[in-house]
């Protein structure tokens, strides 16, 4: 297995310069191999928002090396980089971020229209993908008509318009009550597991972290752990990864 | 993300708030609408006013007498002396003089007003002693009879050509012209009573009337009745010469070259120490001052109504800006899809292009309905000019960019991170 995601210390520096100097990230180092479903966990301020931005290319690190998909992510701006997200990632919002007044459908479609893709093939695939999540009678709803769990479920099929090299999802949960939570949590295992999407999951529930096959855990801008679950106890089943798991921990 | 998927992107956020949009284009719609009524009703106005002068015939030169010292530019002058005015010698000379630029020389001379009686019924006339080539100078168009001819007026005879409203009010609407000819009119001026035989109809060209604001009612309507020249004179008591005359040019003649020629031709006559000079002019250097002056005008009120484009375009970026405020979340869930920078500052270049293309054809619909509406009240015939309507959308769209722009430019120009994060 290929390396996806591939970072070597990084380093994420604001006010630089200045009495405010202000360091988040203090020489981050790791990797994500294709295929893996991993977590980052860490409490508010620890620093793992400005990691999630890095990974998903909104943002650089002041130093260090990032390779996303054997790219180095750092010596890209602007248009390069617009591009990248387009087609290698794929975000998750906690807040789902549909754009207002516009139908589910469209919504799916938006990635794809940024990237170049023609009407037809477009539409296809947007239905195909709301279908997955179990959101195709709902298509032609705009997001005022839906529910945070249906929302959250177009937001996924959004994430998997371009078939990105991975699923960044930052806090998925975090707006939605433990029922349909669940069902989203399910959404992404079935992704994970039919699909063989790589996944990572930012979230500051150690819990939820649990459910993944990796847990990267960060406080103050540095990795404390990175341990893999029980291989045995892979799979959705919940309660079973749960229990497993906090016994590792 | 191609311009069809923007345009409907556009049209969508429009219509789901359709009061600030219309507000936001109502300074759009009122600029290009006050400007496209100005513009429609100064057309019409110029072109009326052309027509109805080009009737009288662009190719005739006026000429007339005017004190050398004065300052006045009045044609002629009411005191002009007998010996002073222009002759029949020196008109006939003018004629031989130029036979290849001139073809007839029109003359009149005022023989005052009055009211034709025949039982109850009446109508309003003003007598005007003429000669033969009054007729060609003012296109007079004969429905019966024949115009004045040389023997009247050289014989001085009391005939007179009358207009068909004349003969409908005198002898009755169901009077067909043909039936008025070698009937004896008595017109009663303030002085006294003047009997003539009528000797053909004309036919009363109402739109040189109309342009110059008549709005008398058909029976009172005072027409012109035009006798010989010589009898005029006789009535007014004076022989001796004119005051001013109309010289009807051949249609190939240059108008510029006759003036010239006229001017040459009484040098003799009125050299530098004369009290007076001669005075020519056409018809076409006056409707070119008239047009040029009129669309001046017309350029500068223009001008002032197109301020309100200036304002109307601010509003159109001051809501520009509010809506990239308001949707910033949006803007940045766009980035993080995907979306280049080009790609955001076209989506709201194009929205505000929207706005300003659908004020601007509202403007022109109803600026084209107020300029027909205005020229109809004036009484002109409305010409929405075709040019101006393309420059008016056009030139609203040309706004649409330029206020556009900056709010566009901001929203492309937003840091993704603070742009998801804004609340």
């Amino acid at each position: 297995m290929s390396h996806i995601i591939d970072m070597k210390d990084i380093v994420k520096q604001y006010y630089i310069g200045t009495p405010n100097e202000l360091t988040v990230l203090r020489g981050l180092s790791f990797a994500v191999e294709e295929g893996e479903f991993v977590s980052i966990v860490g409490q508010s301020g620890s620093g793992k928002s400005t990691l999630m931005n890095i990974i998903g290319a909104l943002d650089h690190p002041t130093t260090g090396s990032y390779l996303l998909g054997g790219e180095d992510i750092h010596s890209m701006t602007g248009n390069k980089l617009s591009d990248i997200r387009n087609r290698r990632i794929g975000f998750v919002f906690q807040t789902f971020n549909l754009i207002p007044r516009t139908s589910a459908l469209k919504n799916v479609e938006l990635p794809m229209l940024y990237g170049g893709m023609s009407g037809g093939k477009r539409t296809a695939r947007a239905k195909e993908l709301l279908d997955l999540v179990g959101m195709a009678d709902r298509m032609k709803h705009q997001p005022n008509e839906l529910s945070g769990g249906q929302k959250q479920r177009v937001a996924i099929a959004r994430a998997m318009a371009n078939d990105p090299d991975i699923i960044l999802a930052d806090e998925p949960t975090g707006a939605l009550d433990s029922e349909t939570g669940r069902l989203v949590m399910d959404i992404f295992h079935r992704l994970h597991r039919e699909q063989g999407k790589t996944i990572v999951l930012i979230t500051h529930n150690p819990e939820l972290a649990l459910e993944t096959e990796r847990v990267i855990t960060i406080s103050d801008g540095s990795i404390t752990g990175d341990r893999a679950r029980d291989a045995n106890a892979v799979g959705d089943d919940g309660e079973s990864g749960e229990g497993g798991s906090r016994e590792s921990a | 993300m191609n311009l069809l998927e923007n345009i409907r992107l556009a049209l969508s956020g429009l219509k789901t708030s359709k009061m600030r949009s219309l507000l936001t284009m109502l300074g759009i719609i009122i600029g290009i609408a006050s400007v496209i009524a100005i513009v429609t009703l100064g057309d019409s106005l110029t072109g009326s006013i052309t027509d109805s002068m080009s009737s009288l015939g662009v190719n005739n030169v006026t000429v007339s007498l005017r004190e050398r010292e004065s300052e006045d530019m009045r044609m002629g002058g009411t005191d002009i002396e007998e010996d002073d005015k222009f002759t029949d010698e020196m008109l006939e000379g003018l004629l031989e003089a130029y036979p290849e630029e001139i073809t007839a020389i029109s003359l009149s001379e005022s023989a005052g007003s009055g009211k034709a009686q025949d039982g109850r019924l009446y109508a309003n006339v003003s007598i005007t002693g003429t000669n033969i080539g009054y007729q060609t100078a003012n296109n007079i168009e004969m429905l019966e009879g024949r115009y004045l001819i040389d023997k009247d007026v050289d014989g001085k005879k009391e005939v007179a050509v009358v207009s068909d409203k004349f003969a409908a009010n005198l002898f009755g609407a169901d009077a067909a012209p043909a039936d008025v000819l070698e009937r004896e009119v008595k017109v009663y001026t303030d002085k006294e009573i003047l009997t003539f035989v009528i000797v053909g109809v004309y036919k009363y060209d109402t739109s040189s009337m109309m342009a110059m604001g008549g709005t008398a009612s058909d029976q009172d309507l005072r027409t012109d009745t035009y006798i010989p020249v010589t009898t005029a004179k006789k009535i007014a008591g004076s022989d001796a010469g004119y005051q001013s005359f109309t010289v009807i040019a051949r249609s190939d003649a240059n108008s510029q070259t006759v003036i010239a020629d006229v001017q040459g031709y009484f040098a003799r006559y009125y050299p530098e120490s004369h009290k007076y000079t001669v005075n020519a002019f056409s018809m076409e250097s006056m409707v070119e001052s008239m047009t040029s002056m009129l669309s001046t005008v017309q350029l500068a009120i223009a001008a002032i109504a197109a301020i309100s484009l200036l304002v109307g375009g601010i509003g159109v970026m001051n809501i520009m800006l509010v809506s990239v405020t308001e949707r910033t979340r949006e803007i940045g869930t766009r980035k993080a899809l995907g979306a280049r920078n080009s790609a955001i500052r076209i989506q709201f270049v194009v929205e505000s292009i929207i706005i300003c293309l659908i004020g601007g054809i509202i403007g022109v619909i109803l600026g084209i309905a107020l300029g027909i509406m205005g020229a109809t009240l004036l009484g002109y015939p409305a010409q929405p000019s075709v040019s101006i309507i393309l420059i008016a959308v056009a030139f609203s769209m040309a706004i649409g960019v330029f206020f556009g722009y900056y709010p566009a430019n901001k929203a492309a120009k937003l840091d993704p991170i603070e742009a998801l994060r804004y609340e």
